[in-house]
């Protein structure tokens, strides 16, 4: 009989109507901003530097080798390198980015740099509310706003920072055994005045 | 009138050349690129007698993006994110053509447990991109909202997967050459197998919904004919081609990945019309349904990465190669020629739903305008593949 099928139709549609008051598999919805759900562990949006202890420029995990502003596919790292070395968080003189911009309109959080950077300093993040009242100058992010500390890291990607430190403690203890701290520069000679 | 047709060819043709062609008034309507059911930023040119099209020329290039030289200027694995961005509704497919591609230039042996989660992660693409798919058929028709967002929310359940495995919902940016960039959990596998299992009940629940619906049978069937030889010979691939009753799947063709251990069968239409191009999507998703329980089942464990591949300063020797998949829309390739150097002399796509719409016109000669929209709709485009 003609007209049968739309009333099969009806139904279902009768059924998720009603059905989505009382089971919870039909109404998905999330009432954004008041209700979140959980980001998952792998979540990519934007990359960070990593810097460990407490000293964001001493601290440091990047050496400036330019490898992920080679690799990355929109090109939008720009990195100029230090011209002297500073010890890094292992005491090793290591040469420092003077400038790290990322321009995050143009980053498409694809994840290569993370990917090729032999010296897990680059991570992604996760935040993802940026909107901002400017269009240039708030999405140029420099390094002062890309550094990160290591218990940021830890807090956003639990399991991943976990095997990341285990894997530089291993590079170190590999390395030698603890290198001895920087000896402390001699003593600026007084002007003698 | 004044008005011109604007064609691809250089010259513009007066309207009066076409009238004393096709006899009568005809009336130009420019349907797109902002038009709601055009998928994107695709516009028709049709020449209308009454209601009746008479002619049609489809309009492409509004979201043309220099892909393939993009493509050719980038390291190999630069061009893998943007690969995501080609058809962004399967964005696992299009990773998974260009790995192929170029595994099979450099000639990069895959893990066995990478071969299975590209094969889940496939199949749930197919998933995703066929309900989608009939939603938005269906919003075409008038049946606006309420069945796009039953798919919608099944569709959602399957991106948070994707989601939690790859790190983004749709530019997953998930496969490498030689294998996959993260290790899916036993959690992971478990969490999309109960998905998989709950799937068969929308889809029982949809069909309920479209399949004995009079007003959609009255709108689909024997509307938009495709015959076989056309087909054939227009290139047509995947569900549209099969709906026309060809029997050929490259899944089954060339037994990429894993696909010969695997028993599934190949829906066939007969009639090659709207409504055997929708049924064909539905039955699609039955098997891909079986093909990802047996999946879950067969997985093993077991390294996702050829370690032998570098990441970095990736060179494949000098050669040429042709990867192709069964992407949901169709034949999916990448041709890669390779001069040794560490990008690609020449990268070309050859996308499916391109290569699709090129005989638009042939199917929408003589149908109504409401019907061009559905005509439309079952070919199943995506314009960030068809203007690359």
């Amino acid at each position: 009989m003609i007209g049968t099928g739309i009333l099969k139709g009806m139904a279902v549609t009768a059924r998720n109507f009603v059905g989505s008051y009382f089971e919870k598999e039909r109404l998905i919805t999330v009432q954004y901003p008041e209700e979140r759900s959980p980001l998952p562990e792998n979540y990519r949006n934007f990359p960070i530097l990593i810097y460990d202890t407490n000293d964001a420029e001493a601290g440091l995990r990047c050496v400036a080798c330019k490898i992920c502003e080679k690799e990355c596919p929109p090109q939008c790292i720009y990195i100029v390198k230090s011209e002297d070395k500073k010890p890094d968080y292992m005491g090793k003189p290591q040469f420092y980015p003077a400038v790290f911009d990322i321009d995050i309109s143009v980053c498409m959080s694809c994840q290569i740099c993370v990917e090729v950077c032999p010296f897990e300093a680059i991570k992604m993040d996760k935040v993802f509310e940026l909107s901002t009242r400017e269009r240039f100058d708030a999405l140029l992010q420099r390094k002062s706003e890309l550094s990160k500390s290591n218990t940021y890291y830890h807090s956003i990607h639990p399991i991943e920072a976990a095997e990341v430190d285990g894997k530089l403690a291993e590079a170190a203890a590999k390395k030698k055994p603890a290198p001895a701290p920087p000896k402390a520069p001699p003593a600026a000679p007084s002007l003698g005045n | 009138m004044t008005t011109t047709i604007q064609t691809l060819e250089p010259a513009e043709r007066p309207l009066q050349i076409m009238s004393s062609r096709l006899e009568g008034e005809l009336l130009e309507v420019s349907m797109g690129p902002q038009h709601p059911s055009t998928h994107g930023v695709f516009r028709m040119n049709v020449a209308l007698d009454g209601e009746i099209v008479r002619k049609l020329k489809p309009v492409f290039g509004y979201l043309h993006r220099n892909h393939e030289k993009i493509g050719e200027n980038m390291s190999y694995l630069g061009s893998m994110p943007y690969t995501d961005r080609l058809d962004y509704f399967c964005s696992m497919t299009n990773n998974w053509a260009y790995a192929l591609s170029v595994e099979k230039l450099a000639g990069i042996e895959v893990p066995e447990r990478a071969e299975y989660l590209r094969i889940i992660l496939a199949e749930l693409t197919r998933l995703q991109n066929h309900a989608s798919l009939l939603g938005f058929l269906l919003s075409d028709m008038g049946a606006w909202g309420t069945p796009l967002m039953y798919a919608f929310r099944e569709r959602e359940k399957i991106l948070d997967l994707f989601e939690s495995l790859s790190g983004s919902r749709m530019m997953c940016d998930y496969m490498r050459f030689g294998g996959c960039r993260v290790d899916a959990s036993a959690d992971w596998l478990a969490g999309a197998k109960k998905i998989v299992d709950a799937f068969p009940k929308f889809l029982d629940e949809f069909e309920k919904l479209i399949v004995e619906n009079e007003i959609l049978i009255a709108r689909t069937q024997e509307v938009g004919k495709l015959s076989a030889d056309l087909a054939i010979s227009a290139g047509i691939t995947g569900p549209m081609l099969r709906a026309c009753g060809v029997n050929y799947d490259i899944r089954k063709v060339d037994g990429y990945g894993f696909y010969p251990r695997f028993k599934f069968r190949i829906p066939l239409g007969e009639h090659g019309d709207t409504y055997d191009r929708l049924m064909m999507r539905a039955l699609e998703m039955r098997e891909s349904i079986g093909i990802l329980k047996q999946a879950f089942e067969q997985i093993p464990e077991g390294p996702i990465m050829n370690p032998k591949v570098k990441i970095r300063g990736f060179r494949p020797p000098v050669g040429e190669a042709y990867g192709r998949i069964e992407a949901p829309k169709g034949e999916l390739g990448f041709y890669l020629i390779s001069d040794g150097s560490p990008n690609p002399y020449r990268y070309r796509v050859r996308p499916p739903s391109f290569i699709n719409l090129t005989i638009l016109e042939d199917l929408c000669l003589g149908h109504t305008v409401a019907d061009v929209m559905v005509i439309l709709g079952s070919v199943d485009i995506v314009m960030g593949e068809v203007d690359r």
